[in-house]
């Protein structure tokens, strides 16, 4: 399927709520676009699940269907297995956020994982708890300003590193997981139709910019995608029966830097932070590309722990 | 066909007569017997239904509301910290109207840890939207299976409906019981037919975001189903006692209520002890009489009002406690029957599954026989406790 080919009635349709330049909406209308009429959607609490539909209104031209947070997983079970009692060829597509994945949906989620349901799961990652208002999740990268990391006079924003769901979801030997971003538009498309004709439990990780919660211009939601993927924050690849493959391998590794700083939730990082962050991501640059980075970017020196918390804790707890 | 099986087996056995069509599964003590018969039952081919195994309870309860929106038959039983762990999703699946039937083998909740039989698991969930009803044995437990679909998947109701089975005292206990055939089960409940449901052919949204504007209506459309409940559960009782013979008398029970002077509200395997000290009493000359309370939601008022009106003093036998005032049944029961002037008393007994013998319930007749007299009682008195006890 190329662009042109999509077709143009959507499933999900305009005068839903989201804001301006939101990465959730964009790739729910997308992914659906492709996915077709023969889905049924479960979206749990999130941005989503309250943009899409608030009665007497609703954006869903395919079923839809919310109960709670933690249970995509397990709710995409029971639809499937009702569908397939029933004689229906309908594909259930859950569409949870970083939270109702990480976090508190991550053992629902790796039920149906585990029984290898014949399932679509899509987590829209947009790296905390939005909806709420800005909470850190455990998909919130380092340094990150959220609400529950703010910007204080000790500590300055998320102080760990953002989990590596995609090894854990792999982790389960499923036939197919794959990181997306609405920035790559072709590769999404592939990757979309790919899930779409394969059986079992499929994963489409998609990364997916909070306008308010990245503290960012509403037009520039393309443009940190791409610069995501061009520093190594975000890589697109799939992993297909075990099989990994990378999808898209950006030509010259942009610095971190370039990617922070068009978003407001990094600006008040200090030059020690950026580099450890920056040594984060050439860590995994080598792990996934199987190369070096950089090395004007990444053979510099890790700075030394000198953290408000850590040395309180010394105090506490000694040398 | 006559059989001789334990509770847990009964109540698999009554799911299979339902032609349940998916049940999701996580097990717990003392359910755990239902669900093996039910995998059993799946893979030997006897049921044609998928059977899912899930990680928790808050998925059994997720995937049985997803499966029924998807217009499937649900099945599932669970038990004590399984019916806590699930209770976020009994919000759900009530107010959107899914008639889903559950099992709750009832069990003590909390710490201490325990097994055995109490209320307070299922109590929780009394305001949670499901319909529950005590059974008294294993045969009640089959029937009651079958009743419950029926009931929820009525278009008046479409509830779901949690049947509450004595753990251990019913769940392990063998007791001869009558196994429906299966083309009289057919018979009385036709498939299950929703009216909405997921379907691409017809995309219905379940479970949109609500705004204050509308919450209310909503809210009130549930209790106007409870109220049809109460019509519809009276019509499949009897309907029931005319195709299977057995008659187990709507919201509540009675026995030898007729002429009776005192009383003594009884729930669950309780019930049968207490018939045998009513016979008792009605030997000696005393005029004992029992209601056992069937349904606790919908709550019989109505019918509480009526067999009790003229009564001299009630007693209740509570198994479980609500920390303010005594425990749940008797503070419904002294509501229900505000303004008559009969004064209800509270017996709390075989709480965490303690055994409940004739001597206590003999004490509890006794008690409520001394305010019948016009004594100042204890309004609520602890049966068979070390301390301070009756």
């Amino acid at each position: 399927m190329k662009i042109r080919d999509l077709p143009d009635d959507d499933l999900f349709t305009a005068g839903h709520t989201a804001c301006p330049g939101c990465g959730v909406a964009m790739s729910i209308r997308n992914a659906i676009r492709i996915l077709g009429k023969d889905t049924a959607v479960y979206v749990p609490s999130s941005c989503a699940a309250v943009f899409g539909t608030s009665f007497p209104y609703g954006a869903w031209k395919v079923p839809f269907f919310h109960t709670a947070f933690e249970n995509t997983g397990a709710c995409l079970t029971g639809m499937q297995a009702a569908f397939e009692m029933k004689g229906k060829r309908v594909t259930a597509v859950g569409f949870a956020g970083d939270g109702g994945t990480y976090d508190i949906g991550l053992q629902s989620m790796s039920g149906a994982a585990e029984r290898n349901d014949d399932v679509i799961y899509i987590c829209l990652d947009n790296e905390a708890y939005m909806n709420t208002g800005i909470q850190r999740s455990g998909g919130t990268p380092f340094g990150a300003w959220t609400t529950t990391t703010p910007v204080g006079k000790r500590i300055q924003g998320n102080r760990s590193f953002k989990k590596n769901l995609g090894d854990i979801v792999i982790a389960h030997e499923i036939p197919y997981y794959a990181t997306l971003s609405i920035g790559h538009p072709l590769d999404f498309i592939k990757k979309v139709e790919k899930a779409k004709d394969i059986k079992g439990f499929r994963f489409l990780h998609m990364f997916t910019p909070c306008i308010p919660g990245w503290k960012m211009d509403p037009a520039k939601t393309v443009e940190v995608t791409r610069l995501a993927v061009e520093s190594g924050m975000w890589t697109l690849y799939e992993v297909e029966n075990g099989e990994k493959r990378i999808t898209y391998k950006p030509g010259k590794m942009k610095r971190v830097k370039d990617y922070l700083i068009i978003q407001g939730r990094f600006r008040h990082m200090n030059e020690d932070d950026i580099k450890k962050l920056q040594m984060w991501v050439c860590r995994k640059w080598n792990l996934h590309y199987k190369e070096k980075g950089t090395p004007e970017i990444c053979e510099i020196e890790l700075p030394e722990e000198h953290h408000a918390v850590t040395e309180e804790h010394r105090e506490m707890h000694g040398p | 066909m006559k059989k001789v099986i334990t509770g847990d087996h009964a109540v698999a056995i009554g799911a299979k007569l339902c032609r349940v069509e998916v049940v999701p599964a996580y097990p717990i003590t003392p359910q755990t017997l239902i669900i093996e018969h039910i995998s059993d039952f799946v893979y030997d081919g006897e049921l044609d239904a998928r059977f899912l195994t899930m990680e928790s309870e808050h998925s059994v309860m997720s995937a049985a509301a997803a499966a029924e929106a998807a217009g499937a038959r649900v099945f599932t039983a669970t038990s004590s910290q399984g019916l806590a762990f699930m209770h976020e999703m009994l919000y759900a699946t009530a107010p959107l109207r899914l008639p889903v039937v559950m099992v709750n083998a009832s069990r003590t909740l909390g710490g201490p840890p325990g097994i055995w039989c109490e209320y307070n698991d299922s109590m929780g969930a009394r305001d949670s939207g499901w319909l529950q009803v005590y059974v008294e044995d294993n045969q009640e437990a089959l029937d009651m299976v079958i009743q419950s679909y029926r009931i929820a998947e009525d278009k008046r109701v479409l509830l779901p409906v949690m049947p509450c089975i004595d753990g251990f005292v019913l769940t392990h206990t063998v007791e001869p019981v009558e196994v429906p055939e299966q083309r009289d089960v057919d018979s009385f409940l036709p498939a299950y037919d929703p009216d909405i449901v997921l379907d691409p052919a017809r995309p219905a949204m379940i479970g949109t975001f609500m705004p204050a504007e509308y919450i209310m209506e909503m809210r009130r459309q549930t209790v106007e189903a409870f109220e049809s409940a109460k019509k519809v559960i009276k019509e499949i009782t009897a309907l029931f006692a005319r195709s299977f013979g057995r008659d187990y008398g709507g919201l509540i029970d009675t026995y030898h209520m007729e002429d009776a002077e005192i009383a003594l509200v009884t729930m669950g395997t309780v019930t049968s002890t207490a018939r045998q000290v009513v016979d008792e009493l009605r030997q000696e000359g005393k005029k004992a009489g029992l209601v056992k309370l069937r349904f606790f939601r919908p709550f019989p008022s109505e019918e509480l009002r009526e067999v009790l009106s003229g009564i001299k003093a009630v007693g209740v036998a509570d198994r479980s406690i609500s920390y303010h005032d005594g425990g749940p049944a008797f503070n419904e029961i002294r509501s229900s029957l505000y303004g008559m002037n009969i004064p209800v008393i509270d017996h709390l007994a075989g709480i965490g599954g303690r055994d409940v013998t004739e001597g206590q319930i003999r004490k509890m007749f006794e008690i409520t026989q001394r305010a019948a007299e016009g004594e100042k009682v204890k309004i609520i008195n602890w049966h068979n406790t070390r301390g301070e006890t009756v």
